[in-house]
């Protein structure tokens, strides 16, 4: 066991776990931040994504140790933004399972590419698997929120 | 107050999009040890041994399990072990089990348990397994304890079967002046639910029983482990949260059976088993294959008039829901025809493969491919427009299904209309196949849809209502939230009838079996009919009480009075008048004299009516209505490398009453999705020896973003007259016609007869190479 500090969601936190621990696990079994879900293991589904500096990240992929001095964003770290409303407006989620992974992941996009083209919208998006709906409500919600399609113009809130 | 068709925004929205929503492996395991599985490398095999010495040496580990001293298990025929008892029959199955304190632990001892096998001949498919020298995969299958209405066929592999024999074949066939036969197959396949599956399970020492699983039917969870090992029914007691993904795969009893005799294994302390993904997909049961024949016969202007089908489905190694599944393919086996003379036999046959749950669709999409790619057979040999045929035989009110059910305006959608729709959705007059040059083909494919439900004649749905202070509603049901949204379409049936606020109404997401009404199994499409007439039923029982406590507070005839906006009032006279709010909770008068107390209401509704299936003839009524619709999908073919892509997909479907909106379009093109991906690409791949090759979502491959197509989606409106506000079935039938419309486009665009799933670019390529057809420039 190793006792190390990781920044979750704007808090340092202190925690003991194995070097070999996954983030997701440590995230999960550790600070009791369920939202990253377990889907695979294997970095196949997305479920489990996070932002680490921004970047979206399957939190299965990564060691937890590999998070020191990084600046981790989790679903349970997102309030009331606009891609949570979003989603919701166009119902883009069911089950509700892979929506934290969705949207971190396009937390992460619309960071970086606020005005993303479809082919960047894809080469993100296609990480992920939802299981549920048709894909075209997600494809709605995340065109609602590019910023040539937004009245505010607004960026979305920055974590690097 | 408006709100049916109206697009509220689901009751538990806030909570997914921000984490909070709680699935069973999100709450806390720090009081829970954790199990893990150990499976059977290969499909057939004879266990000659296990060795635990090993495992148990590892540190943490409290318990190794292997499968000698447990019950049979089984919904319809008891022939599974909960672990592998001396032989196993697929690959995957659970052969032993660890506890330990940590899932890492558990994983590490499951690791060092040695299974000595000998392998033994495998039975890879249903028509296989007919021959007459197919090895038995269940050599006692006589022996074993049955439902009624269940046939094996012991010294056989042949699970179940369910006979059709309507009208006279032989008179059918003598009106037929055409005549079709195709034959159809594809392999078992899976949910692929994104929540793994995952239960708990500890014994007090009380006796008492408590679970918490992901899944469809936690009553029924109770029922079987009171059914399997004598527990007091009252004991058990099981909790759903909500459920992430279910699409018919958690309405199996699976899990919760390993989970609890892990903890019986330790004394009854707590055990989590959470699935890894290789393990959902093999050791918990997938989705079901299917070997058909499919023949009709016709007049030349187009009737049909003859009908003979051959369902063989591969319920692979147990037959779980298997064996219901094969039923519900019999039922409506002709597809949405009115057809006089008809004969089937719907198998449910045991093979080497993951035994099958049920699927969204229960079958019907499975049937359907069989019976709408041969329609097009027929088209094409009648020289006919292929909707043209379909609106001619097109099942209307005042025919009879296969089961012999008179069909009226009430218990049959409109698929006439749907058809009508369709055409003009998908400019069909345009054309079916378009160049675009450059060996590009746009081509369109079409398919109608039919299901009725067919589960337990009587299963029935209870809601209980209760009032906060304020007025407000707590509505507590027996449905499961698997995404479908359920539970927030009660809230608008209840605010609506209520004339209330929907905001004022309070929806329990989470399930308790020994506190919430039961609902039978969120299964079939049937919560939003079942649960809805119970929760009707439920609001007039408050309703009843209100105006009983506020007759003697107005000094009026309750029968004066009208219920609606938060109030209580006279009808004729409606400034006289209680708000809610103050007789929810009883009325107290101001000399401080109180009547009444809170204010509960209750409400059940049970399926009537209904008839188990005749044994020789299949006669009777196994479900109270039939959704129906008709669908297509638009594809650009490349000639040249035999790909495509799927470039639109459309639905004209008739679920009665539309009563939210846009979830009600969700639940369409999320199932029409789920239906393009089992027909265009999901299977599992076998190899020689029965091992399936791909059990990860890396080499299984669902539709991912980017791979849709557009959807467009319209609805039909023929109310079901029995149903709350006339909304019929709808979380299945977007998926049903999706696997034939797209078999149909590519057959078209090919020029080959494409009758196997998934449809693959490779699939084509081998019967263009059948078909002698290979393309010059390959």
């Amino acid at each position: 066991m190793i006792s190390a500090r990781l920044t979750v969601n704007d808090e340092e936190r202190e925690i003991a776990f194995w070097p070999s621990d996954t983030l997701l696990f440590v995230l999960r079994e550790r600070l009791g931040l369920t939202g990253a879900k377990p889907g695979c293991l294997n970095g196949d589904c997305g479920a489990c994504t996070v932002n680490v500096n921004g970047t979206a990240m399957k939190s299965c992929l990564m060691l937890a140790v590999e998070g020191m001095n990084q600046t981790i964003r989790t679903i349970e770290g997102l309030k009331d933004s606009p891609i949570q409303h979003a989603f919701i407006e166009h119902f883009a989620f069911q089950c509700g399972y892979c929506t934290p992974g969705f949207i971190m992941n396009i937390n992460s996009l619309l960071k970086k590419h606020p005005n993303a083209d479809d082919s960047t919208i894809k080469e993100f998006l296609s990480s992920n698997i939802c299981r549920c709906t048709g894909y075209q409500e997600i494809e709605k919600a995340v065109k609602s929120l590019l910023k040539i399609n937004r009245e505010d113009k607004a960026g979305l809130p920055n974590d690097e | 107050m408006g709100l049916i068709g109206k697009s509220v925004f689901r009751k538990e929205a806030w909570e997914k999009v921000t984490g909070t929503a709680r699935y069973t492996a999100d709450y806390p395991a720090t009081d829970s040890l954790h199990a893990k599985i150990v499976v059977s490398p290969y499909a057939h095999a004879v266990i000659k041994s296990i060795h635990i010495a090993k495992a148990k040496e590892v540190f943490g580990v409290r318990a190794v399990i292997t499968g000698e001293h447990f019950p049979l298990t089984g919904e319809e025929i008891r022939d599974r072990p909960v672990l592998a008892k001396n032989k196993v029959r697929h690959h995957g199955e659970a052969v032993a089990l660890v506890v330990a304190d940590t899932p890492q632990q558990a994983k590490r001892a499951a690791e060092l348990i040695e299974v000595e096998y000998e392998q033994l001949p495998v039975v890879h498919s249903p028509t296989e397994a007919l021959k007459p020298n197919a090895p038995l995969v269940h050599e006692q299958l006589g022996s074993y304890k049955k439902e009624d209405r269940v046939y094996p066929e012991p010294g056989t592999n042949v699970a179940n079967r369910t006979k059709i024999r309507k009208g006279s074949m032989e008179r059918g066939w003598n009106l037929s002046e055409v005549v079709v036969e195709e034959r159809f197959s594809f392999s078992p396949s899976d949910h692929a639910a994104m929540e793994t599956r995952c239960s708990t399970a500890e014994i007090h020492p009380d006796g008492n029983v408590y679970i918490m699983t992901s899944s469809q039917a936690p009553f029924m969870v109770k029922r079987l482990i009171h059914d399997y090992f004598g527990v007091d029914i009252g004991k058990i007691v099981v909790e759903t949260p909500l459920v992430g993904g279910a699409y018919g795969g958690k309405a199996s009893i699976q899990l919760e059976l390993l989970a609890f005799i892990a903890s019986i294994a330790v004394g009854g302390r707590k055990v989590r088993i959470l699935n890894i993904r290789e393990q959902d997909m093999l050791t918990s049961p997938c989705h079901i294959g299917l070997d058909a024949t499919v023949k009709l016969g016709s007049t030349r202007d187009g009737k049909i008039q003859a009908a003979e089908l051959l369902f063989l489905f591969d319920g692979g190694a147990y037959s779980d829901k298997g064996a219901d599944l094969n039923r519900a393919a019999a039922v409506d086996c002709t597809g949405p025809y009115d057809i006089d003379h008809v004969w089937c036999d719907s198998l449910c046959v045991y093979t080497n493969h993951p035994y099958a749950a049920p699927f969204r669709g229960f079958s019907h999409s499975e049937l359907l491919f069989t019976v709408e790619r041969t329609m097009d057979v027929l088209a094409d040999k009648l020289g006919m427009d292929r909707l043209q045929l379909r609106y001619i035989n097109a099942i209307r009110p005042g025919d009879t299904t296969p089961t012999q059910v008179k069909l009226n305006k009430s218990n049959v959608g409109n698929l006439p209309e749907c058809i009508v729709r369709l055409k003009k959705m998908i400019d069909w007059d345009m054309g079916m196949i378009q160049d675009l040059g450059n060996d590009k083909l746009r081509v369109k494919g079409v398919s109608c849809i039919w299901k009725t439900s067919t589960i337990e004649s009587d299963a029935g749905s209870g809601v209980t209502l209760s009032f906060n202070p304020d007025g407000s509603i707590n509505l507590i049901s027996g449905v499961i939230e698997i995404g479908t949204g359920t539970k927030t379409i009660l809230a608008q049936i209840l605010a609506e009838r209520l004339k209330m606020d929907i905001r004022m109404v309070h929806v329990q997401m989470k399930v308790n079996t020994q506190s919430t009404p039961e609902h039978w199994k969120t299964v079939a499409s049937r919560g939003t009919f079942m649960a809805g007439r119970a929760v009707l039923a439920a609001a007039e029982d408050l309703i009843e009480q209100l105006k009983s406590i506020a007759s003697c507070v107005l000094r009026v005839q309750a029968a004066d009075l009208e219920v609606g906006y938060g109030k209580v009032f006279l009808r004729d006279e409606p400034e006289t008048h209680l708000d809610i709010k103050d007789v929810a909770y009883g009325y107290v008068y101001p000399n401080g004299n109180g009547i009444g107390g809170q204010i509960i209401g209750r409400g059940h509704y049970n399926l009537r009516r209904l008839t188990y299936l005749d044994k020789e003839t299949g006669a009777g009524k196994p479900g109270p209505e039939w959704s129906v619709g008709a669908q297509a999908v638009e594809i650009e073919y490349d000639k040249k490398h035999l790909t495509y892509r799927i470039v639109r997909a459309f639905s004209a479907v008739d679920i009665g009453t539309v009563l939210n909106e846009k979830a009600a379009r969700g639940q369409v093109m999320g199932a029409m999705s789920m239906g393009l991906a089992f027909g265009g690409r999901e299977t599992f791949v076998f190899d020689e020896w029965g091992r399936v090759l791909n059990p990860q979502l890396r080499t299984y491959r669902p539709l991912r973003y980017g791979e849709h197509p557009e959807y467009h989606v319209e609805f039909v409106v023929t109310p079901q007259l029995d149903a709350a506000y006339g909304a019929r079935g709808a979380g299945e039938h977007g998926l049903m016609g999706m696997p034939a419309a797209l078999g149909n486009a590519l057959s078209l665009a090919a020029g080959v007869k494409l009758n196997e799933l998934p449809l693959i670019p490779e699939q084509i390529w081998k019967m263009k190479q059948k078909e002698g057809h290979s393309h010059a420039s390959l």
